[in-house]
C-alpha cells in the first residue's frame, strides 16, 4: 500500500518530529509512505481568506505530487479537511479536473482516522507514561468525524492516563489568520482553553493539529505556565525519539 | 438601527473588558448550550427532524413568490391586509399611515427583530405615536435606551442589578434586586398601557401560506395581548418566513424552542387568522400584516440562499465562541453571531461590514447546531471571497498571501526562503525557544508567545535522512 504523506507546511516549518512521528507510524505499520520532496501548503490560508484562484492553483500542485499513491495521509484535520472536503466544492465548475480530485479527497484521511479505520492498527509503537488530555480541533472533529479515533489508539497505550478536560471540542482560538487579525478574541478564546486543561490536571495537552498546539502553548507560556506539555497525538503515538529512529 | 459594524474591532476589545458582560454571557451559555443538549436529546429522531424542517424551509425558499401569493390570497380572504414593504422606509411609512388611518394614539408592541431592523419605534415616536415596547427584555432596552444584544434574549447584557437601577430610576419606587419583583412591577407599569393601546405591533415567527394566518410564540404572554387586545394589529416580517402548512409550522416548532430557549415549546404558541369574526368575542379589528423585503430577494439565486431559511432560533450565536465572548453589541447591528455576520453585509453594504465575515475561526459549530441546516461557514467564506473580488481586503493582507500563495507554488523558492525562515525564528526564538514579539504578527505576540520552530525544515531533514 503506497501511502503520501503530506506532512503539512506548519509542521515542515515548525516541527518537523511530527512530521517523522506520522512517518514511523506508518511505516510501522506496513505502509509504503512517499513522501513528495515538493509538497508545501494546501491552499487553506488562501481559500479561507477569500483567495479562491491561489488555493486552485496550490490544490492543482498537490495533486500532481500525490496522484499516484493509494492513499494520501496528513498529521492535520484541518489540512486533510480541506483536500477531503474542500477541494471537490472549489472544482466543483471545472469538470476536467474535477475527477480526479475527487479521487484524491476520497482517499484522503487524518492520521489517527487511517491508522483506526484504515489500517486497524492494534499495535502502538510509542511508549508514554503519565496524563494527558485531549483536545479536539474544530476541522478534524465537524468536518472529518475525528473524536473516538485519537482515544482508542490512546487506550492502547498502558502508560497512558486520559483525564477529559470540559469543553474539549470548543475551539481553541487559532482560526489560522484569525489569531492574527483578531488577537485579542483569539487569545481570549485561547485562555478559556487553557483553564480547561489546567483544570483537567493533566500534565500534557495532546490534539491532532499543530496549529491548535501553538496556539494553546504560546497562550500556556504567556500565562506564566511552563509545565504543560504541547504534544502532537503523532507524537504520543509514535514514542517522542521518533525523530531519531 | 444604526449600522455601526465597522467599528466591530474596537467594540470587541471592549467588551472582551466587560466585566459584567462576561459574566452575563457564562449564564447564557449555561442556559442555552447545555439547555439546548437536554431538549434536543428529548426527541430520539432530531436528526431526522431536522432533515425535515431543512428541507421545508428549502422548498419554501425555491418557490417563495408561489408561497406569498397564497399567504396574501387566503390572509385577505378572512379580512387582513398583506402590505408589501421593499424597504425599511416603506415598512415604516406603512405602520404610520395604518395608525394614521385608524386614528391610533398608543402602541404596544411585542418583540419583533424586523422592527428593529426598521427602527420602527424612532420613526413612530418622531411621528408623534406613544410607543412601547411589552416584552420584558425589549421593554428594559426601551428604558436604556440600548439596542439588543441577542435575536432571543435581547437583553442577555444586562445583569440583574444594573436592571434594579434602571427600574428603581425610571419608575420611582424602591428599588429591589428579586427577579419575581422585577417582574412584577414590570406587570404593573406594562399592564394599564396594554389596556389603553389603540395598535398592536407584533412580528411573525412563521407566516402561514395555507391558512393565511402568522403565528408568534413568546413567554411572557404580552404577544397575545398586544395582538388580541387593541382594536388594530399589525403584524411586521421578513418575506422569508413563509411555510406552506400549519403542519410544516408543528414541524418547526418542535425545534425552534429547543434550539432558541432549550424549552420543549413556548408558554405561548399564537396563531392568528384574520380579524374578529361576528360571532367571536376578541381578536383585533383590522389585521394589517407587513411583509418587509429589505435585501432578501436580492438573496434568491446567489451563494448565499440558504440563508434565508434562518428561523431566528439563535442557535449559531448561542454556540459561537467568538459571540461567547465578546456578546451581540460588537456587531453593530440588528442580527449578531454567524447568521449576522452573513445577514449585515448582506443587507447593510459588504463594505459595511468588512470585520464580521473575517471574525469567525470557522469552527463550523454553528452549521452543526443550525436547526435548518445552513451552512453558515460556508457563506461566510463567500463573503470573504466577494471582498477579495472587490478589492475591500487591506493591501497588506494581500500582499502576504499574495508572497505566500506565489512562492508556497514554487519548490525551490518556498525551500530557500522556509530554510532561512525557520533558521532566522530559531535564532530569535532563544534559549526559551519562543518568541514574545515579532513584527508584522503582533495580532500574535500580544496575547501569547510564538513557540520557535526546530530550526530546519522537515524537507530537508527527510532529505539528509534518505542520502545517509
Amino acid at each position: 500500500m503506497r501511502v503520501g504523506l503530506f506532512v503539512t507546511c506548519l509542521v515542515d516549518l515548525m516541527r518537523p518530529r511530527i512530521g517523522f512521528a506520522a512517518l514511523r507510524l506508518l511505516e510501522t505499520a506496513g505502509c509504503e509512505v512517499v513522501v513528495p520532496s515538493t509538497q508545501s501548503c494546501c491552499g487553506q490560508p488562501g481559500y479561507n481568506s477569500g483567495d479562491e484562484k491561489s488555493a486552485r492553483a496550490l490544490a492543482l500542485k498537490l495533486l500532481r505530487e500525490f496522484e499516484g499513491c493509494d492513499y494520501l495521509v496528513a498529521p492535520s484535520g484541518s489540512c486533510a479537511g480541506m483536500i477531503r472536503v474542500h477541494y471537490p466544492a472549489l472544482f466543483a465548475n471545472d469538470p476536467t479536473v474535477l475527477v480526479s480530485i475527487q479521487r484524491l479527497s476520497a482517499r484522503t484521511y487524518e492520521l489517527t482516522d487511517f491508522l483506526v479505520n484504515v489500517l486497524k492498527i492494534e499495535k502502538i509503537p510509542g511508549r508514554y507514561s503519565g496524563s494527558l488530555t485531549y483536545h479536539d480541533s474544530c476541522s478534524g472533529l465537524r468536518e472529518l468525524g475525528v473524536q473516538a479515533q485519537p482515544r482508542a489508539l490512546l487506550s492502547k497505550m498502558p502508560g497512558v492516563t486520559l483525564s477529559e478536560m470540559t469543553e474539549s471540542t470548543t475551539c481553541c482560538g487559532f482560526g489560522g489568520t484569525f489569531a492574527v487579525k483578531y488577537g485579542d478574541i483569539s487569545a481570549r478564546m485561547a485562555d478559556k482553553k487553557c483553564e480547561h486543561i489546567v483544570k483537567s490536571g493533566a500534565a500534557a495537552v495532546v490534539a491532532g493539529d499543530l496549529g491548535c498546539l501553538m496556539n494553546i502553548e504560546g497562550r500556556l507560556r504567556r500565562r506564566g505556565d511552563l509545565l504543560t506539555r504541547t504534544l502532537h497525538i503523532a507524537e504520543v503515538l509514535a514514542g517522542e525519539n521518533g525523530e531519531c529512529m | 438601527m444604526h449600522v455601526s459594524s465597522m467599528h466591530f474591532k474596537r467594540k470587541a476589545v471592549e467588551k472582551l473588558g466587560d466585566e459584567k458582560l462576561q459574566q452575563a454571557l457564562k449564564r447564557l451559555q449555561s442556559n442555552f448550550v447545555d439547555g439546548r443538549r437536554a431538549a434536543i436529546a428529548e426527541l430520539p429522531n432530531f436528526n431526522e427532524i431536522r432533515d425535515v424542517a431543512a428541507d421545508i424551509r428549502e422548498r419554501v425558499v425555491n418557490q417563495l413568490d408561489d408561497y406569498l401569493r397564497r399567504f396574501e390570497q387566503e390572509a385577505t380572504a378572512r379580512g387582513a391586509e398583506v402590505h408589501w414593504a421593499e424597504s425599511v422606509e416603506d415598512a415604516n411609512r406603512l405602520v404610520a399611515d395604518i395608525a394614521r388611518r385608524h386614528n391610533v394614539h398608543r402602541i404596544a408592541k411585542s418583540k419583533s427583530m424586523v422592527s428593529e431592523e426598521c427602527a420602527l419605534n424612532d420613526h413612530l415616536e418622531n411621528e408623534g405615536f406613544d410607543v412601547i415596547e411589552t416584552d420584558l427584555g425589549e421593554y428594559i432596552l426601551q428604558l436604556a435606551k440600548e439596542p439588543p444584544s441577542h435575536i432571543v434574549a435581547p437583553v442577555v447584557h444586562k445583569s440583574k442589578e444594573e436592571i434594579s437601577d434602571l427600574f428603581e430610576e425610571k419608575h420611582q419606587r424602591t428599588r429591589t434586586t428579586k427577579i419575581t419583583e422585577l417582574c412584577r412591577e414590570a406587570r404593573e407599569v406594562l399592564r394599564p398601557k396594554f389596556l389603553s393601546a389603540d395598535m398592536g405591533i407584533s412580528g411573525a415567527n412563521f407566516i402561514i401560506a395555507e391558512t393565511g394566518s402568522v403565528l408568534i410564540v413568546t413567554n411572557e404572554g404580552n404577544g397575545r395581548l398586544v395582538t388580541s387586545l387593541p382594536r388594530v394589529h399589525v403584524a411586521i416580517t421578513g418575506i422569508e418566513k413563509v411555510v406552506p402548512t400549519l403542519e410544516d409550522a408543528t414541524t418547526l416548532l418542535r425545534l425552534l424552542p429547543r434550539s432558541a430557549t432549550a424549552q420543549s415549546i413556548t408558554n405561548y404558541v399564537s396563531i392568528l387568522t384574520g380579524t374578529r369574526g361576528q360571532s367571536e368575542s376578541e381578536g383585533a379589528e383590522h389585521f394589517h400584516i407587513i411583509l418587509l423585503d429589505n435585501g432578501r430577494s436580492r438573496l434568491l439565486g446567489t451563494e448565499l440562499q440558504s440563508m434565508l431559511r434562518c428561523i431566528r432560533c439563535g442557535a449559531c450565536m448561542n454556540h459561537c465562541p467568538v459571540y461567547q465572548n465578546i456578546g451581540g453589541h460588537a456587531y453593530g447591528w440588528v442580527y449578531p453571531g454567524p447568521m449576522g455576520s452573513v445577514l449585515t453585509p448582506a443587507f447593510v453594504g459588504l463594505e459595511n461590514a468588512l470585520d464580521l465575515p473575517n471574525a469567525s475561526t470557522f469552527c463550523g459549530q454553528c452549521a452543526v447546531v443550525c436547526p435548518v441546516k445552513i451552512p453558515l461557514p460556508d457563506l461566510l467564506r463567500h463573503l470573504r471571497t466577494r471582498q477579495v473580488e472587490q478589492g475591500l481586503r487591506p493591501w497588506n493582507e494581500r500582499a502576504a498571501l499574495r508572497v505566500w500563495s506565489w512562492a508556497a507554488q514554487r519548490p525551490a523558492v518556498y525551500g530557500l526562503l522556509s530554510r532561512l525562515a525557520v533558521r532566522m525564528l530559531r535564532l530569535a526564538g532563544g534559549k526559551e525557544k519562543r518568541l514574545h514579539y515579532l513584527p508584522g504578527v503582533s495580532g500574535w505576540t500580544k496575547g501569547r508567545d510564538l513557540p520557535a520552530p526546530e530550526g530546519r525544515t522537515f524537507r530537508d531533514l527527510y532529505q539528509s535522512r534518505q542520502s545517509t
